[in-house]
């Protein structure tokens, strides 16, 4: 009788799925069609590629994609986060609160931005985790209660930092300008790529992403595994909230003002530049530069049909398709599996 | 003074076994005293004792729902237990959690595959045990790769500790459990139907790997159903019915037909199958070369006027797949289904009924029952349309002589037509999605597991339903994974493996072996084996 041991087993019935086929191949499909967007509308338009036009596209990406970062994690555990907007707001008013009302350092008030919404994502967490409410419904309740409590805060009206100029360099300036003086691009654009480096790495390196995969992947059997489930998925949400504030921060920077009445909506555009980046919404798969490349993908998309006269509402009907029609690309490359 | 204290606490963690490196009774590294374990509607565990004697295996057998998983998964932290004590080396411990179990040196393979697909092996074999550097917050992948290969290398596995376990067969993902379990370096080891998956020479290896295991002395706590491998592998034989332990033997003193004996211990449904009324009653569904992707290869087969059918084979033969297919749920690739001699096609579960086909899903939670609704309106579900009336408006007088007439005639315990279907137990809501399709007029009826988590009692009268309703000139396809239950019922038996027929048996010449051998026959492995044999 022959003996056939484990290792014959475990090697030769090991279906053979290449690489390519998995999430390098989503993201190719997303970067594919940004190089094809950036393609066709840079022959439409000789404007398209100048450098003014790139950093205003660049410039645009910065709210969306920071707030696409902490998405990433959420949609990565099978959840979801519809606070992800609002909450931005309410951290924009907090620094405005601290900053502009208090005349409190510009540090503290940064740091109060990033901090309300951490802990905006910190209920969430809490509330999905350990109150088993599901994560859409605990999220719409905090989106709408950050909307409420930005505008009681602030009065319902505009926080401006005109005495502060510096809270608005620290996005519009440019430091790269400073050094190549032909090279402004301002500031903002750096700090959405280092919180993409620093989400890539959350994500790759420490153990609060290898759980949010594993939770995302099958999340009794991580439970049964011995992890806290429940402590690391709220960690999740808070991270989450953490990159919201960031966003807060990043976008009254940018405006010069905390616009309480702005938000709503944004977290559309997250989920949308999340799902464009090829991360699955049934959890277990997803990378950040899939999302910073999804971002992208809207950005551009508004910008070029705006240089060609498309006017606003078409815009939105075209963004529209375009999520859709990432996600069948993506049902339709599985389904060939 | 001190001296004489410690003398005293040793006599007292020694227990009445006694203890000492005498080779006649070694301590047990765990006790179970009197663990029971309920839950809403069921007493899953009553009263159970078990020891855990370093380096043996012990067999914990009993038919499905016996409570041995239930009993395990409270030593393995997975559920607290309602009553009782856990002794570990003769001191009352808490398990209440995963963890805890896993700081004890007890560690579990559950009977489904409890991996994360989307991981990498090694992620999969060093889950929440990942850490290093940087306040233990970063992952350390280099290390967790390098261990997951050296036990890998331990178990004579030739397989990448960065290969992502969505791509490994259902064979190896078993292998990357046990793995994962040997990485804890326990004490004790349960495993829940390990071999449910594997085919002969693979259970052979996990036998090799499980002795080697005991000589180090690590404790092995073996559920199985297959009663010969017990023979084969160990040294102590549990039984538990309907919750209770109910002896503990020798495995060496115990013959297999005592065990079943004390396995079954009531009256069970016996009947051997109906014997069909004529010879050869007309076909009434015929397939013919289904094919669907890598799940479904070529398979036909026919089903009889007042037939059973049984299905076999094991975990992901492809036997749901090609039920699913024929029901539309999964439109086939290729392949032509008749039913009574005409071709049909069957694009949707939509067309499936319409032409008197129905599916029992194995998960009659999520696909065969509306839980949160009552009796009357689940029975009537599928047969809406006759009792519509004017405008779509619903003849409650015509639903609720319908449900009456259900509940009567399939026997469902049940407070009335308007009790809400979770609350009724596991049989009775099988008996409810019988109901259902025979309402909706139903032919042929496909029962995937009939019996999954339903308990003994019920599991009988099911079995008794069944064989009603093919003396009513119904026809039933029956997948089952447990083989007593395909040997009992069925008329025929086909049995897959890896997405084909490897054999249509009469149930008369049919045994547990035959259907086995033609289970674990492997298409693809084999002959990559022969290739392997015949190159120079």
């Amino acid at each position: 009788m022959k003996q056939v041991s484990l290792g014959e087993i475990a090697a030769g019935t090991a279906r053979k799925e290449s690489r390519l086929h998995s999430a390098a191949a989503r993201k190719f499909l997303a970067f594919g069609g940004l190089i094809g967007l950036v393609i066709v509308f840079s022959l439409a338009s000789p404007y398209f590629l100048t450098f003014d036009n790139v950093v205003g596209i660049l410039l645009a990406t910065t709210v969306n994609g920071i707030l696409g970062l902490g998405a990433t994690f959420v949609i990565i555990t099978a959840g979801i986060d519809l606070s992800v907007g609002t909450v931005m707001t309410l951290s924009a008013v907090m620094m405005g609160v601290l900053i502009s009302n208090w005349g409190l350092p510009i540090p503290v008030g940064i740091l109060g931005g990033m901090a309300t919404g951490m802990l905006a994502g910190l209920i969430n967490g809490v509330t999905i985790s350990k109150m088993k409410v599901p994560p859409f419904v605990a999220t719409l309740g905090v989106m709408m209660a950050a909307r409420g409590l930005s505008l009681v805060i602030s009065g319902s009206k505009p926080i401006y930092f005109t005495g502060t100029p510096v809270v608005r360099g620290l996005t519009m300036d440019s430091l790269v300008g400073a050094l190549i003086p032909r090279l402004d691009v301002p500031n903002a654009v750096f700090f959405l790529f280092g919180a993409a480096i620093m989400a890539s790495l959350i994500l790759g390196k420490t153990v609060l992403g290898r759980y949010a995969f594993a939770i995302g992947s099958n999340e009794e059997a991580t439970r049964l595994s011995g992890v806290n489930v429940d402590v690391w998925k709220a960690a999740v949400y808070a991270l989450c909230g953490a990159f919201s504030g960031l966003a807060g921060v990043v976008m009254g920077s940018r405006l010069n003002s905390a616009q309480p009445a702005l938000g709503a909506g944004y977290e559309l555009d997250a989920i949308a530049a999340v799902v464009i980046g090829g991360t699955s919404l049934s959890g277990g798969e997803g990378t950040i530069l899939g999302t910073i490349i999804g971002a992208f993908v809207m950005s551009v998309l508004i910008n070029g049909l705006r240089i060609l006269s498309v006017p606003q509402e078409w815009q939105l009907v075209v963004t529209g398709g375009i999520v859709i029609a990432a996600v069948y690309a993506d049902v339709l490359r599985r389904r060939k599996q | 003074m001190t001296g004489g204290v410690r003398e005293r606490r040793d006599q007292g963690a020694a227990g009445p076994s006694g203890s000492g490196t005498g080779s006649a009774a070694p301590e047990p590294i765990v006790s179970l005293r009197g663990v029971s374990k309920s839950f809403p509607g069921v007493r899953a565990v009553q009263d159970a004792s078990l020891d855990i004697l370093p380096g043996e295996v012990h067999a914990l057998v009993g038919e499905n729902g016996a409570g041995k998983s239930t009993l395990m998964k409270v030593l393995a932290g997975v559920y607290r237990k309602d009553a009782g004590r856990v002794l570990y080396k003769g001191k009352e411990v808490e398990i209440p959690t995963p963890r805890a179990a896993q700081q004890l040196g007890i560690s579990i393979i559950h009977q489904d595959l409890s991996l994360m697909p989307h991981l990498t092996v090694a992620q999969n074999v060093f889950i929440g045990r990942e850490r290093g550097g940087l306040f233990n917050l970063l992952v350390n992948d280099r290390d967790i790769n390098r261990r997951t290969q050296q036990l890998l290398a331990l178990l004579h596995l030739k397989m990448d500790p960065r290969t992502k376990v969505s791509s490994l067969t259902v064979a190896a993902q078993q292998l990357v459990e046990i793995t994962r379990a040997l990485s804890f370096h326990s004490e004790v080891l349960i495993m829940d139907e390990p071999t449910a998956a594997l085919a002969e020479a693979e259970i052979e290896e996990l036998f090799h790997i499980i002795r080697q295991l005991g000589e180090k002395g690590v404790g092995i706590v073996y559920i199985s159903h297959r009663l010969h491998e017990l023979k084969q592998i160990s040294d102590r034989i549990t039984v538990m019915r309907d919750g209770r332990t109910i002896e503990t033997v020798p495995t060496r003193e115990a013959s297999i037909d005592q065990v079943i004996r004390m396995m079954v211990g009531r009256e069970i449904f016996q009947a051997s199958p109906q014997v069909l009324e004529r010879e050869a009653p007309e076909v009434v569904l015929e397939v013919r070369n289904l094919r669907r992707g890598k799940a479904i290869k070529d398979v036909s087969f026919t089903l009889r006027r007042g037939e059973i059918l049984g299905v076999a084979g094991l975990m992901g033969a492809g036997r749901t797949e090609v039920m699913r297919a024929v029901f539309g749920a999964d439109p086939p690739d290729s392949g032509e289904i008749f039913i009574r001699g005409k071709r049909v096609h069957v694009k949707s579960p939509r067309d499936a009924v319409r032409i008197g086909l129905g599916y029992l899903s194995e998960d009659r939670k999520r696909y065969g029952l509306s839980l949160g609704m009552d009796v009357e309106n689940n029975l009537v579900l599928s047969a809406f349309k006759k009792f519509l009336g004017l405008l779509g408006w619903v003849r409650r007088a015509a639903t609720r002589d319908t449900a009456a007439r259900f509940i009567d005639l399939l026997a469902i315990k049940t407070t009335g037509p308007q009790q809400k279907v979770k609350n009724l137990s596991g049989g009775n809501q099988q008996k409810v999605v019988v109901g259902k399709w025979l309402a909706a007029d139903t032919e042929i009826l496909i029962f995937d597991e009939p019996t999954r988590g339903i308990d003994v009692g019920a599991k009988s009268e099911i079995y008794r339903l069944m064989n009603d309703l093919t003396r009513q000139g119904k026809s039933i396809i029956m997948i089952s994974s447990e083989l007593p239950e395909i040997l009992r019922l069925s008329h025929r038996i086909v049995v897959m493996s890896e997405g084909r027929i490897t054999a249509e048996l009469d149930a008369a010449q049919a045994t547990e072996e035959t259907i086995m051998r033609y289970a674990t026959v492997r298409s693809g492995g084999s002959q990559s084996l022969h290739a392997g044999e015949s190159a120079p």
